[in-house]
């Protein structure tokens, strides 16, 4: 197999979205399907684009395929145009549905993709590490969602993208299928290749992901490790213990006074303090007062993701249930 | 593309630019994909029933009435005639269905998923009507064999040239399938366009001669009438300026509908 490292990736980013727009035709006029997004992927990162359904996810990546041109803005994978980067066998994707043909066995179909690519030898390694060795012989239209992804990954990996796009790639599957399909995209991944997804369950970007960029009406509201994605939105919870009565009503209205904190409940002898700056609340507490047993905790990603997004669209929030459970 | 570049100086011979689009080895992958493809084509029972069994059976059940087979018409007899017709039908059915499927294909996203690789599209439009070119030779030979052992006669210049003009014919019915699957976004078009087609053989002649009354007149405007025309022209039927135009202009119309539709297809929204 050739390398699949070019001499020039170190400086280059896998990714560079500068002012991106697409706007659709429709009778009522132009509906802005992405509004506006910069963004920089660097080599070997995991990106989730995390959003919810109608946020320009589908439309972003269309873009960054070649398969549409953007309103304005530009697209560069890897420096080059996305078409480039298509012909190059660089960048590669696993489509949400369709693009596969049901009269074909799953090993004719990279075998075929293979030959596109101009690439010979057997389909079987491509298949073992997408999983579907034993598939080989069944026919596409004979397989389960679950399986037909795994194809497309594998159909994905013939070309050894450098970056790899995988849009809603588990919509659909069980929680056995998507389990598995992460499991052939992490091992993949570890390699250090760039691989961006498009989800709309949390859990997927919070576990996969090494940065999250959450979208809403086109445009990025909030990017950054998953982590800083979640104190962005309600931050941190810091608590603690106060004994006295009279003590703890007076440490909550001193408290009350520090620019940090957004909120303050009483829980029984508790003292609840929401705050995106959780060190200046807890150094207070543990310095200044009599505050004892304190705990620290973080929002989960789903309330900054409800936060966020609601904020930026009223309603969006709904979306969330597949990943509730 | 031109190669050339303006490093002053530089060798020709160890200027290594990175070319846009590296050079795939596309006769590699195209033989690969028309290997596909017709594995594909045999495997459907479907396709092989409408190409290679329905006309030489429309033939046996067409060909061999009455005396037929001693009625001389040119340089055979009328057996040969209509052999000759189902040859005709039975390349243009599996040309219009190859051309069909690129629509079916579309539908579900497989041209989507072509883009994603370095095939350009037209190729993989000249793979689809390739691989059911040769189809369509087996067609046409299938009905021909057929006809040679149940008392089809004509010269040996006719039985070549017939079969000929009738397999490079039926590309005309390739570019309609192709147009017609753009126009018509349904799973099954075949089953519009193989009634359709059987309407059209009947009203430009293929099927039954045409006579001599005022539907002679009318069955010149349909796409059929020339090709009718034009293969059984080896067998001394007259071919007259209108088959001719009938034809050029047919062709001219569903090439360049398809090329149409399917420029708007691939072009980057």
């Amino acid at each position: 197999m050739t390398s699949t490292t070019a001499p020039h990736t170190e400086s280059t980013p896998a990714l560079s979205l500068r002012g991106l727009r697409k706007e659709f035709p429709s009778p009522a006029g132009p509906v802005r399907a992405v509004d506006g997004i910069d963004l920089e992927i660097a080599p070997g990162e995991v990106v989730a684009f995390l959003g919810p359904n109608g946020a320009g996810k589908t439309s972003t990546i269309d873009m960054v395929l070649g398969l549409s041109a953007p309103t304005s803005g530009t697209v560069q994978v890897f420096g080059a145009d996305p078409a480039d980067a298509i012909a190059a066998g660089r960048v590669a994707a696993v489509m949400q549905t369709g693009g596969l043909l049901r009269d074909i066995t799953v090993a004719e179909t990279v075998a075929l993709t293979a030959a596109l690519f101009g690439r010979t030898g057997s389909p079987v390694p491509y298949l073992e590490r997408a999983g579907i060795a034993d598939l080989a012989d069944r026919m596409v239209g004979k397989c389960s969602g679950g399986q037909q992804q795994r194809l497309r990954f594998a159909m994905a990996l013939v070309s050894e993208p450098d970056l790899l796009l995988l849009d809603e790639p588990t919509t659909g599957m069980d929680v056995e299928g998507r389990r598995e399909f992460w499991a052939a995209i992490r091992a993949d991944a570890a390699a250090g290749r760039t691989v961006v997804f498009a989800t709309h369950y949390l859990e997927e970007a919070d576990t996969y992901a090494d940065r999250v960029v959450l979208v809403s009406q086109g445009r990025v509201v909030a990017d950054g490790s998953t982590a800083e994605v979640r104190s962005l939105a309600s931050g941190r919870t810091v608590s603690a213990r106060i004994d006295d009565d009279g003590d703890r009503a007076a440490v909550a209205a001193r408290l009350r006074e520090l620019p940090a904190v957004d909120a303050i409940d009483h829980r029984g002898a508790r003292l609840v303090v929401r705050t995106p700056d959780s060190d200046v609340v807890a150094r207070f507490l543990l310095t200044q007062t009599a505050a004892r047993d304190l705990e620290v905790a973080s929002e989960n990603l789903e309330d900054a993701f409800v936060a966020l997004t609601t904020t930026a669209a009223p309603g969006a929030a709904r979306i969330t249930d597949g990943a509730t459970r | 593309m031109s190669a050339t570049t303006s490093t002053a100086g530089a060798a020709p011979a160890v200027t290594t630019t990175r070319a846009a689009r590296p050079r795939i080895r596309t006769s590699a992958a195209v033989r690969t994909y028309l290997a596909l493809e017709l594995r594909r084509s045999l495997r459907n029972r479907r396709t092989l029933i409408f190409s290679t069994v329905m006309p030489p059976v429309l033939f046996l059940i067409f060909g061999l009435q009455g005396d037929y087979a001693n009625q001389s018409t040119g340089n055979g007899n009328v057996t040969g005639w209509i052999a000759v017709s189902m040859a005709l039908y039975g390349a243009m059915v599996t040309a219009t269905g190859g051309g069909a499927s690129v629509s079916v294909e579309r539908a579900q996203g497989w041209t989507r998923q072509l883009r994603l690789t370095p095939l350009r599209p037209a190729a993989y439009v000249a793979v689809k009507v390739a691989g059911s070119m040769v189809l369509g030779a087996a067609s046409v030979a299938l009905t021909l064999v057929v006809a040679a052992f149940t008392g089809a006669q004509m010269s040996a210049g006719a039985w070549a040239l017939c079969a000929l003009l009738a397999w490079v014919g039926s590309l005309v019915f390739a570019a309609f399938g192709l147009f017609m699957g753009y126009l018509l976004p349904a799973e099954n078009v075949m089953q519009i366009l193989g009634p359709l087609l059987a309407l059209l053989s009947f009203a430009g002649g293929l099927f039954v001669p045409l006579g001599d009354g005022w539907w002679a007149t009318v069955a010149q405007f349909f796409p059929t009438y020339g090709l009718a025309a034009l293969v059984h022209a080896p067998l001394g039927g007259d071919l007259g300026p209108a088959a001719v135009v009938n034809v050029v202009a047919w062709a001219a119309i569903f090439a360049a509908g398809a090329a149409w539709r399917f420029r708007k297809d691939t072009a980057r929204v």
